[in-house]
């Protein structure tokens, strides 16, 4: 699998990801800088990190959605390309109009930084392959805005057409409010785009892919999309 | 060179902080009167805050080196050696004056200045951990305070993307008027690729790189050297703004271009700016400086050369490049759309030269600057000794589990969570033990099985009650709590945070505290590597604690082997180290007693060194599962740490014939560890051999903690005491 990390101004977590890609595949992934107008030739996927891009300083990921790199993404998206968006990188797919909906601030208006548990709500995707429907993981999760907002209707066609890839829940399993920290709509945690290519979650399971850190709940996301390139 | 009158000249250095000797120097040093620049040069030189005036002295007393040291104090930040060819570089630096007059900006610039102080010699920053003291909640503005100073930390370090790993909290109601912002930075770098600030090579160009300058934090370091009176919060202009954006931008491009050779010299414009960065990279290097302030990016229009050199606006670098390497330098600034500016270059005159639109601003010798600095030998007071407090003369209000339930609730130890949550840990993906799952953080170098375990650790009211005593328990705390997770400690950064020097009794607790840690550092080798020092801790003449604050650093060879605090069931409990039942400064004393008296717990070093030394031993053989040393709260405390952090109960001993059980389960004597083993009496045997003092506790499993008569508590109640005490207090949005 040949995939392209991209690096906007403010972006913190692409060593994270790069270190969870290369475990998972055994291949160092591209870093991609927000000024390239073209991906890499026979990039797989494509994967926009987590951090701070711009700051956040105007609406989360709104700059960096502007960006050139992301005209080259779009194509790709486009073209039936794969494309993953965790955290500020979820933020930017919503910002770029791939994904629907948006990420509002957390709804106790604080940071939040800890573990979430998630249950896999769509399984046989590329992106959750590996985990059986209804599976329950971990990972840390840690933004100021990840409060998952869409309109009704938008939420009607999610829920109905199966797009929600993770809902955030009890260790049981259980979707409960008090389980959903930051105040999502329907506890969604992930979505997938309707051609099931383009996924983007807020929770980081890049940082938990080593029994060292504390568990490996995280990994299938990347044995999943190795797979799918793999057979492909 | 307009040079003010002599009559407003000496008003202005009045105003400015100089002392009417200090001024007579200058003017000594000039033979003639200053301009307005010049005055500011030398008033923000000789502050407190740069100059260490009243601390130099007993500061140079500490034990500075070991085989493992690289740079010890007197750079931006301490270097050690810890294998594979790595350095650690850290430091921890107060920013308490401006988290006061303005919480979220202060605490949020003092993190930056920290992560500056570690990148600019060359490392990527790995971790941040902080050390605060905050008044009681309940004290006017606190809450704010403590609400405003949390954001703040967890606004920069998370944005810049360095985890929070770890740090530690205090509650005093001497805080009230004065909180403690003590922020810590870890980084690593290859060990032959350190960046130093002393300048060299004449004709070379001084480079600005960062942000803009702008007119915030003017004579910031002069507002950090003086008390504060009723109208601090009219100083908030002297506080800076953070820009934890650029601050991620300034990491990557500085990185970027020390993995090349066109650097001579870097330092960060940390506390009074372009002055102390110019003044000190030049003086260093012993040659001159010649500055010209139109090319210095500036935020505004019209600011003068003196608003320029006194500015703490942040995100701002200074260094020398090697003749001809501009273009290719500024290429790399520009990417990461950074400022770049050639605004001057060195010099053999030893002076520095400022000029602005042709202007000559100020001229003044370098040498005299540093060496005619004042320096004060001032008069101290020893604090009288306390008396020494029998577990037995003392009655115990409540029995021990309701005292244990309320104690793990009480302010100085319930749980954090409420803080941690706000601070991202995790990103790196390198962090082995998060806050709370360990005495030590411990996070993983990228790449290699080699990590580093990082503790802030003080305890003022021992400090104030005995600052020799409490001086050498900070050391042996972070020494302890560094060999609790497995890790070798390697050395220390302090911060030292006292009120009004010019008191006897306050420098007289810096001379003791100063003995103390010298003591710990020495018989422990564990030595100081950078510090800091916050003198003027004081609003309307009430001091704070005395807090000589020790961020320590250790090294595992291997992460795997670390452990953490949490308890599983199943395992055998063992005390390591002997227990008197210390009860006076105890949390026992002043939570269930109400009594803040007596003599704080001695700590016998050599006996702290061979109980550690055994501890570690034995973490690394693979035989401990779980070890949490005794600090806060006792022995009883750590137990019930333990359980509450495995959701695991414990069935233990009744206490030894011949002490008063609530000396046993809540007397701080040091140097003491409960270790969880599979073996308990191997493990008991192994300490025999050794000659360290060991005993058995008990043995864990179910869900309660249940004590020799019979008496019981759940683990999920202490839980429930432990996690509310903190969301209670600040519920609802207080910023």
């Amino acid at each position: 699998m040949k995939a392209a990390i991209v690096v906007f101004p403010g972006t913190n977590r692409e060593r994270d990801m790069a270190i969870a890609l290369e475990r998972a595949t055994g291949r160092k992934p591209a870093l991609l800088f927000h000024r390239e107008t073209e991906l890499p030739a026979g990039t797989d996927l494509v994967v926009l990190p987590g951090g701070f891009s711009y700051g956040d300083y105007l609406r989360c990921g709104a700059m960096a959605a502007q960006s050139p790199v992301m005209q080259a993404v779009k194509r790709f998206a486009a073209g039936g390309g794969h494309v993953l968006g965790v955290c500020n990188g979820f933020q930017i797919l919503c910002e770029a109009g791939l994904l629907p909906g948006a990420l509002l601030r957390n709804a106790a208006l604080r940071f939040l930084s800890m573990d979430c548990h998630m249950r896999v709500e769509r399984a046989g995707t590329p992106f959750t392959a590996h985990w059986q429907q209804g599976a329950v993981f971990r990972a840390p999760m840690a933004h100021g805005d990840g409060n998952f907002f869409a309109d009704d209707e938008t939420l009607a066609r999610l829920n109905g057409e199966g797009l929600v890839a993770f809902r955030y829940c009890t260790p049981a399993g259980e979707v409960t409010p008090a389980a959903n920290r930051n105040g999502a709509r329907d506890n969604i945690a992930g979505i997938l785009s309707p051609n099931l290519r383009l996924c983007g979650l807020m929770p980081h399971p890049e940082d938990l892919v080593d029994p060292l850190m504390g568990g490996e709940d995280g990994l299938p996301l990347f044995t999943s999309l190795l797979d799918q390139f793999a057979s492909a | 060179m307009q040079l003010l009158p002599a009559d407003r000249a000496a008003q202005l250095a009045a105003e400015f902080g100089l002392k009417q000797d200090e001024y007579a120097r200058v003017l000594a040093i000039l033979g003639r009167a200053p301009s307005l620049t010049e005055l500011g040069i030398f008033s923000v030189m000789w502050s407190e805050h740069c100059s260490y005036k009243s601390s130099r002295y007993w500061l140079r007393t500490l034990p500075t080196k070991a085989p493992w040291v690289i740079h010890g104090p007197g750079e931006n930040a301490g270097v050690i050696d810890i294998g594979d060819g790595l350095a650690a570089i850290f430091k921890m630096e107060s920013h308490n004056h401006p988290s006061f007059i303005e919480p979220y900006q202060g605490a949020a610039t003092g993190v930056g200045g920290i992560l500056r102080d570690v990148f600019t010699m060359g490392a990527r920053p790995i971790a941040n951990l902080n050390a605060l003291r905050f008044g009681h909640p309940d004290a006017p503005r606190m809450k704010r305070v403590i609400d405003g100073v949390v954001r703040g930390i967890g606004g920069y370090g998370n944005c810049v993307g360095v985890p929070t790993v770890g740090g530690e909290v205090n509650f005093h109601s001497a805080y009230n008027g004065n909180p403690l912002v003590n922020a810590m930075t870890v980084g690593i770098a290859p060990r032959d690729r350190i960046f130093l600030s002393a300048a060299a090579g004449l004709g070379n160009p001084v480079v600005y790189v960062g942000s803009k300058t702008g007119r915030d934090g003017i004579h910031g370091a002069t507002m950090a050297s003086a008390e504060f009176s009723a109208d601090s919060e009219e100083k908030r202009p002297t506080v800076q703004i953070g820009d934890p954006f650029v601050e991620k931008l300034l990491i990557e491009a500085c990185l970027e271009l020390m993995a090349t050779d066109m650097i001579v010299a870097i330092q960060d414009m940390g506390a009074a700016g372009l002055t102390s960065s110019s003044v000190e990279m030049a003086g260093k290097g012993g040659v001159g400086i010649e500055l010209v302030m139109e090319n210095v990016p500036q935020r505004e229009a019209g600011m003068t050369a003196y608003e320029m050199m006194l500015s703490e606006s942040q995100e701002r670098m200074l260094m020398i490049l090697k003749p001809g390497r501009e273009a290719e330098a500024e290429a790399i600034f520009r990417k990461w759309e950074l400022d770049f500016a050639v605004i001057g270059h060195l010099t053999d005159t030893g002076r520095i030269v400022i000029r602005h639109h042709g202007v000559l601003e100020a001229d003044i010798p370098l040498a005299p600057l540093e060496s005619e600095a004042p320096l004060y030998q001032r008069p101290t007071a020893e604090t009288p000794k306390q008396p020494v407090l029998d577990a037995a003369d003392i009655d115990a209000p409540i029995g021990a589990l309701p005292a244990l339930e309320k104690l793990v609730g009480s302010l100085d130890l319930c749980s954090r969570r409420w803080i941690w949550d706000q601070y991202d840990s995790t990103v790196g993906g390198q962090t082995v033990q998060r806050p709370g799952g360990a005495d030590a953080a411990v996070v993983k170098l990228e790449g290699l099985p080699r990590a580093l375990a990082m503790t802030t650790d003080c305890t003022p009211r021992y400090c104030q009650a005995d600052p020799e005593a409490g001086g050498a328990q900070a050391v042996a705390e972070a020494w302890r709590n560094l060999t609790a997770v497995g890790a070798r400690p390697l050395a220390i950064t302090d911060n030292m945070n006292f009120g009004n020097p010019e008191k006897p009794e306050i420098m007289g607790q810096f001379a003791s505290a100063v003995r103390g840690m010298a003591a710990a550092c020495l018989a422990l080798d564990f030595p100081v590597v950078s510090g800091n020092v916050s003198l003027y801790n004081e609003t309307q003449g009430r001091g704070i604690l005395p807090t000589p604050a020790i961020g320590g650093v250790g090294v595992l060879e291997d992460a795997a082997q670390a452990v953490g605090l949490a308890l599983r069931p199943g395992l055998d409990l063992v005390l390591v180290g002997a227990t008197a039942g210390w009860l006076g400064q105890s949390l026992w004393l002043r939570e269930i007693a109400g009594r803040e008296e007596g003599a704080p717990p001695p700590v016998d070093l050599a006996a702290e060194r061979r109980h550690g030394d055994f501890v570690r031993a034995q973490i690394l053989s693979g035989a401990v599962a779980a070890c949490h040393d005794c600090a806060d709260g006792g022995l009883l405390v750590t137990v019930a740490e333990m359980a509450m952090g495995g959701a695991t109960g414990a069935t233990l001993a009744a206490p030894p014939a011949g002490i008063a059980p609530h000396g046993w389960w809540f007397g701080e004597d040091q140097g003491r560890y409960v270790l969880a083993v599979a073996d308990g009496a191997a493990l008991l045997a192994a300490a025999a051999a050794a000659g360290v003092p060991a005993l058995a506790l008990g043995c864990s499993g179910g869900g309660d903690l249940v004590l020799a008569d019979g008496s019981s508590i759940s683990v999920a109640r202490l839980v429930a005491a432990h996690e509310a005490t903190l969301p209670a207090l600040m519920q609802g949005d207080a910023g």
